[in-house]
């Protein structure tokens, strides 16, 4: 029985962990949102605006990943198709509001998602990425050529509207703090999923499938329910940037595009929640700043620079090599 | 019950491009027995066992699990249907901790495995159990520890104790006791006799010794098919044996041996 008390103790022990783990989290969380509440008071909103986009995408890309283990290289289709979306309601419909183009927009991603996800996710590895890869250039080319899309040129002069027929958006400030909501929610989802059940065995089907497998567990169809998600909040990632810069251009669908998201995501590191935020940042910072200056032509050349350094020395992003250097002198 | 037998095969067959790996096996495995698999390498074991669990597809035959016809059912399904596999190299989820590992098995039969607005916490009613399950392979003290800093004999057991949280009715495991160390042999031993108390286990074994401690039936296998079947005595003395493992498996014999 004397074991018995030590199971329970060292139970107990894990709960407690758990929950200064929790709040350790929450405390990021109120910092990130202070943050965040604060940056326009310093920093051009529409630039924030770019950055909380990307970093939407990257976050919804980093559910597919770092936590499922599948490496997507099409997700610019599921930001096409939510930017084309919402793009072509706001213009064409005038009577609709903001926020309903934006939703429609993410449903477009989302069944998009599931098309792409059923065929793809039986296929591993390498097959997989060219799959989607695939399907994604097939979205790209219907892009192109589909006649409401303005092909080459985009479509242009997006109207913000009003959100819930009320909020003016054409005001940077509104629709910063509108972006940061949608942005904050879209992270907040993403951290639930983690940590769900559902997320634990993403986890596990992440570390060893096989095994998954064997555990009665239909891995194909926790895949696809990851993808579909993934694939989703990406599309809203899309709606909303084009509702921003009132733009949805073929930028958005190109192949340049799932690899950029790829490029974030590694830099700021997989498998960790702030990463892809911190990737983001910086990618997108360090894109305008060589744009400014004399390096302006060699911004690609540079990104894969530090591409193949992240990849050779750096492995865990910033946030995990921070992460790790933590844990290795903190305890 | 009615029918002595949990698993049965019938006339099963796998051929891969014109190789016949597995030929014409007609297994029988009792019920509450410890049932082994022997041969010497590529007399087609592991393949029998990725056939019964589905991992590989049969092109002929068929599988029965309790009287029930088995042989079209995906591996997911099997698993729910109480036949858990283990695997011939240690499978763990090597970045959760011990406790985590076997948790996932146990969220197997919650229902609640797709609901990804549900937050963990409610997973931690699962907990209790986790510990009893580590305890009963000697892991108590190891719960919260990231597997992949657990020694090799501390997976297998982890492995171990996560099938059983499956409550399999047949357990089929792939080479229990392949390297490790004659302590770590020991300890698989013990926890196989334990594990099997109330259910049925079929087991690829490389190590005699292993399989005359433990198996109340033994089938040997060579070049695909089944050579002979019958208690450890009378496998051991049967003169053909003797010669699929000495003839061109001579070092194998004595390795067994040890």
């Amino acid at each position: 029985m004397a074991n018995a008390t030590t199971q329970t103790d060292i139970q107990q022990s894990i709960v407690q962990q758990q929950k200064s783990e929790q709040r350790k989290k929450q405390i990021l969380n109120l910092v990130l949102l202070v943050l965040l509440l604060l940056a326009p008071a310093v920093m051009y909103p529409v630039f924030l605006m770019k950055i909380l986009c990307f970093a939407l995408f990257a976050v919804a890309f980093n559910l597919l990943l770092g936590y499922t283990g599948l490496l997507s290289f099409g997700h610019a289709a599921f930001l096409a198709a939510g930017s084309y979306t919402t793009g072509y309601l706001l213009s064409n419909f005038s009577g609709l509001t903001t926020e309903m183009g934006i939703l429609v927009g993410t449903a477009a991603a989302t069944i998009l998602g599931l098309g792409f996800g059923v065929v793809a996710i039986r296929r591993q590895g390498i097959y997989f990425a060219m799959i989607t890869l695939a399907l994604a250039q097939l979205v790209y080319f219907f892009f192109v050529q589909a006649p409401f899309t303005g092909g080459e040129d985009g479509m242009h002069g997006v109207p913000r509207g009003h959100l819930f027929g009320l909020v003016d958006l054409s005001n940077n400030y509104a629709m910063y703090y509108f972006v940061l909501a949608v942005f904050l929610g879209g992270y907040l989802v993403v951290q639930r999923i983690v940590g769900s059940p559902f997320g634990q065995v993403l986890k596990a089907i992440k570390q060893n499938e096989p095994r998954a497998v064997s555990l009665g567990y239909n891995v194909d169809r926790y895949k696809l329910l990851a993808f579909v998600i993934s694939a989703s909040l990406a599309g809203l990632a899309g709606s909303v940037k084009t509702v921003v810069f009132q733009l949805a251009s073929l930028n958005d669908a190109h192949w340049h595009m799932s690899g950029e998201v790829i490029l974030m995501t590694l830099l700021g590191g997989t498998g960790t929640l702030l990463g892809p935020v911190v990737g983001a940042t910086f990618v997108v910072n360090l894109e305008y700043q060589l744009a400014q200056g004399p390096l302006g032509d060699w911004v690609d050349p540079i990104l894969g620079g530090i591409f193949v350094l992240t990849v050779m020395a750096f492995r865990s992003g910033i946030v995990g090599e921070i992460q790790n250097f933590m844990r290795k002198n903190m305890s | 019950m009615s029918d002595p037998f949990v698993l049965e095969t019938q006339s099963l067959v796998k051929e891969f491009k014109g190789f016949v790996a597995v030929d014409d096996v007609n297994l029988k495995v009792q019920s509450g027995h410890i049932h082994a698999l022997i041969g010497p390498n590529g007399a087609g074991k592991t393949t029998v066992f990725n056939l019964l669990t589905k991992f590989l597809i049969p092109t002929r035959g068929k599988i029965l699990f309790k009287g029930e016809d088995i042989t079209s059912m995906k591996s997911a399904a099997i698993a729910r249907k109480g036949v858990v596999r283990s695997f011939q190299i240690s499978a763990v989820f090597p970045h959760m901790t011990a406790l985590e590992n076997i948790r996932v098995a146990l969220q197997s039969f919650e229902g609640n495995s797709f609901r990804f607005w549900k937050s963990g916490e409610s997973l931690n009613k699962l907990n209790e159990r986790c510990m009893e399950l580590l305890d009963s392979v000697g892991l108590t003290e190891f719960a919260n520890t990231t597997t992949v800093e657990l020694a090799y004999g501390r997976k297998r057991a982890l492995e171990l104790a996560t099938t059983l949280a499956m409550e399999p009715e047949l357990l089929l495991l792939d080479e229990p006791t392949q390297g490790m160390g004659s302590e770590d042999v020991d300890r698989v031993v013990e926890l196989v006799r334990k594990a099997a108390q109330g259910r049925t286990v079929l087991m690829v074994e490389h190590n005699l010794g292993v399989v005359s401690k433990l198996c109340d039936r033994v089938t040997v296998l060579a070049q695909g098919s089944v050579l002979t079947e019958g208690d450890y005595q009378q496998v051991s003395d049967d003169p053909r044996v003797r010669e699929v493992y000495m003839g061109g498996t001579a070092t194998k014999k004595q390795e067994a041996a040890e």
